[in-house]
């Protein structure tokens, strides 16, 4: 019979490769990498763009420009722009981000020849009608009332306002700043953030030479830089000196908790025992923070912690939504979490599965060959290169539970911690 | 294309297995044909209760998810108003855990009070922090008894009320058990780096030896046909009213299905559609609207939802949204535009076979539904669909008296200033 009580073997995760892309420089000096597969007859292709230098009096700009890329060119309406694309059974998106903003088109490769131009017109010829800035104006500030009456979002604006204060990162638009939105605001900062050489190409899929024949044509050749590059630094984030928020809400059944600390991000050396200190504290099913609060005490239906690394700042938070009469009770239990990370050392079963749990869900996100230029991404943005994953495997494999103590002691002091608290406590 | 094989073991569980050797990994998706539609009326949110409760522990291995994180893996599960489908992702070179893990679990439960207990409040957290502390998050537990007065579509996956789930009893979880959780009542389906010989030595091995158990005979009460126009109106703290329209349509097997689905695409689907360019765009009554379809095995919903801009009123955006849903039943569509939608349904299909979970997810659907091959099929019934099969089903769903609508009325107690941060 079989013995169902003994798990069965298992091997250890060894290697873990990943693809390096092709690096191709266009003529006029745009970076291309490259990530070729077989399989199905499709590209994904990426144009990215180092967001400008934040500007505190016209803080919407660059996440207006993104909404509205698509809403109009000199040649088509934006209706025309959506038909053409959506006929081919392409995908056009436009998304900002903290600190790069990019245009993704997913194309099967028999309408690259029609989907490609009307990225190059995009990128080239946006003219953002007034009319279409109405709508976006309108309609962004319906949708901001909703959001503002949802906790974990309110939570999320007053954190990030609290470490980053007025730059890109703490920024939460309120309705007003919609209203001051014009046309030819749009049009400047459009014109110096969409060049070449503040563009890279990532293009991922099955690469034939026609489509990179046709990237060039589009984006290499015809599509120039003129004048100054554009400075795309971003100033040091200035804390606030208060730590601790509470946005009450009379009503609210459940209380939306956002609390952490400033960290360090994907650059610095400490980087990758942080994160297996954080899967420890409150990154995978099993972590402390759920196995306690959730697991044990039944006060929330989920909880977690992560680092955001950005390229000039970094966030270690714990987030949740708990019942409003145990709201003090939870914020107790994660108290008592970090505590126990700095006066403990982790166990050696403990620690020995998170190292298999991160190492088998590093493999399990190299899905597909999106997923390799993904990774690729992460590193190539932070000024990184491939071999981070391997530094980064060989540390997870190799920190001990010492180690890992020290860093909490270093990162994780409860007094330091920004704590947001939004419905009742 | 996904191609599989499959073969069935003694005891009736379906097995199909998807070879995949351009990754690492392999999943395993266990699907049981049991939802929200099977519970009790005075029972409900019994189905997705009992999904948090597998994960408490079966009857060999105290448990569940710490021996699958130390090999590497990862796992979760979803339950609908039909089915219950449980997944694991995991380095191949594991596999056996994951048969182990799921096997012990099919067999039986640990059964524990503790678990009970917690994942009954985790439970009602979950469902105060979806459905009642989110604007408009309660919509479905309005909607639903308003389009389903017979079939139990008629509450929610996560229940009719939170007493339902602060009442379960560890009696009726073993009884639920019994009733649903046996080989006949589930489809394996095994993916990525594996061969099918190993899948079916493994297979044998772990779950081979699980009694078959009693067959589950389904006998739902059938929802009757719609011949009266429903309306209700709720008055909630809310920031902007809502309107939304739900009207019953055929069932995920019919015939009608494909054409309803592209319908739903011609009017909601990208930058393109109807609802979007007339109603956002052009006419300016609306910030959002949207319509989609539930794809439930028994009668399905077809829904159309808006927030009006906040100087439209609700007659002049009820009157919009039914101009269009007009013009869609008396106005033969494009050859064009019907194209689009279908290139959109074929491309979305070429770019989900990069996913291995989902072609995974997808093999049991389509095993559940009567066979998992036609996933391969999928794409030529939405092409096959005519511009007169999509005016014909139009007018079979966009009926007055086959609607039920429901308003939200914001109350306008909450404003902006609430937001201002005190310490």
């Amino acid at each position: 019979m079989t013995d169902r009580t003994t798990a069965p073997e298992f091997q250890a995760i060894n290697d873990i490769s990943l693809i390096e892309p092709r690096h191709i420089k266009l003529a006029n000096g745009c970076n291309v990498f490259c990530f070729n597969s077989g399989g199905q007859e499709l590209l994904r292709v990426e144009w990215i763009f180092g967001n400008l230098r934040f500007n505190t009096s016209k803080p919407l700009l660059n996440q207006a420009i993104m909404a509205l890329l698509t809403e109009g060119t000199q040649k088509y309406t934006s209706a025309q722009i959506a038909d053409k694309i959506d006929f081919y059974g392409a995908f056009l998106q436009a998304d900002y981000g903290f600190d790069h903003s990019q245009v993704t088109l997913f194309s099967l490769n028999k309408h690259l020849s029609q989907t490609l131009p009307m990225v190059k017109e995009v990128l080239t010829n946006a003219i953002f009608p007034q009319k279409e800035v109405d709508t976006y104006v309108r309609n962004q500030q319906q949708k901001l009332q909703v959001s503002l009456q949802k906790n974990d979002v309110v939570a999320r604006r007053v954190f990030n306002k609290a470490l980053n204060g007025d730059t890109i990162y703490g920024f939460a638009a309120e309705a007003a700043e919609y209203q001051a939105l014009n046309r030819s605001d749009l049009l400047e900062h459009y014109k110096q953030m969409f060049r070449p050489d503040n563009c890279t190409l990532i293009i991922a899929g099955k690469i034939e030479e026609e489509a990179l024949g046709m990237i060039n044509d589009l984006f290499g050749k015809s599509w120039e830089s003129a004048g100054e590059k554009p400075d795309t630094t971003q100033p040091e984030v200035a804390r606030s000196a208060e730590h601790l928020y509470y946005v009450e809400k009379a009503d609210a059944l459940q209380s939306a908790l956002r609390l952490g600390v400033p960290a360090v991000n994907r650059t610095h050396s400490d980087f990758p025992a942080l994160q297996v200190l954080n899967t420890v504290l409150g990154g995978y099913f099993g972590s402390r923070l759920m196995a306690n609060i959730r697991e044990d005490k039944g006060y929330t239906y989920g909880i977690g912690s992560g680092i955001s690394s950005l390229k000039y700042s970094a966030t270690w938070f714990i987030a949740s939504e708990v019942g409003a009469d145990v709201c003090k009770a939870a914020i107790a239990e994660v108290e008592k979490e970090l505590d126990l990370l700095k006066s403990e050392v982790i166990g050696e079963d403990e620690l020995a599965l998170v190292k298999n749990y991160m190492l088998g869900s590093l493999l399990g996100s190299l899905e597909n060959i999106f997923s390799h230029a993904d990774k690729f991404k992460n590193v190539y943005f932070a000024g990184l290169d491939l071999d981070y994953y391997k530094r980064y495997t060989e540390k997870v494999k190799a920190v001990t539970a010492e180690e890992l103590k020290a860093l909490a002691g270093q990162y994780l002091n409860f007094d330091n911690f920004y704590k947001v608290i939004v419905g009742k406590y | 294309m996904v191609k599989f094989n499959r073969f069935t073991l003694s005891n009736g569980l379906r097995v199909i297995v998807h070879e995949d050797n351009t990754t690492p990994m392999a999943v395993v998706n266990i699907l049981y044909d049991v939802g929200a539609r099977d519970e009790n009326p005075e029972q409900t949110g019994f189905a997705h209760l009992f999904e948090h409760l597998m994960f408490g522990g079966s009857v060999n291995i105290p448990v569940y998810d710490e021996p699958l994180q130390r090999v590497g893996g990862e796992n979760n599960a979803f339950t609908s108003n039909d089915i219950t489908n449980y997944y694991i992702t995991l380095p191949s070179a594991n596999l056996e855990t994951a048969f182990w893990l799921e096997s012990d679990r099919m067999l039986s439960l640990a059964f524990s009070d503790k678990s009970l207990e917690v994942q009954r409040n985790v439970v009602i957290e979950e469902f105060k922090q979806r459905y009642l502390n989110q604007p408009y998050g309660d919509v479905w537990l309005k909607l639903r008894p308003l389009v389903y007065k017979q079939h139990p579509y008629r509450w929610a996956t996560i229940g009719q009320e939170i007493a339902h789930i602060a009442d379960a009893k560890m009696e009726d979880v073993k009884a639920f058990f019994k009733k649903h959780y046996n080989p006949q009542n589930a489809i394996m389906v095994v993916g990525g780096d594996v061969t099918t010989e190993q899948v079916k030595q493994l297979a044998e091995k772990w779950f081979g030896p699980i009694p078959a158990g009693e067959k589950y005979n389904r006998n739902l009460p059938v929802e009757p046909e719609q011949y009266d126009e429903r309306r209700e109106t709720v008055t909630a703290k809310v920031p902007l009213n809502d309107v939304y329209i739900a009207f019953q349509m055929c069932g995920r097997l019919d015939e009608g299905f494909h054409a309803a689905e592209l319908i739903s695409d011609i009017l909601s689907r990208g930058n393109s559609s109807r609802l979007y360019r007339n109603l956002v765009k052009e006419k300016q009554l609306f910030s959002e609207v949207h319509a989609y379809i539930t794809g439930s095995l028994d009668k399905g919903m077809f829904i159309v939802e808006g927030k009006p801009l906040e100087n439209i009123t609700i007659e002049a955006a009820e009157a919009a949204i039914w101009q269009e849903l007009e013009r869609i039943k008396t106005e033969v569509i494009a050859a064009d535009e019907l194209t689009k939608v279908q290139n959109k349904t074929e491309s979305t299909m070429v770019f989900s076979e990069m996913a291995l979970l989902e072609k995974a997810m997808n093999l049991a659907w389509f095993e559940l539904l009567g066979d998992a091959e036609m996933l391969n099929h999928e794409t030529d019934k939405f092409l096959a669909v005519t511009p007169q099969q999509i005016k014909e089903q139009a007018n079979l769903i966009f009926r007055k008296d086959n609607s039920s609508t429901l308003i939200y009325l914001a109350e306008k107690s909450v404003n902006s200033n609430e937001l201002a941060v005190s310490e």
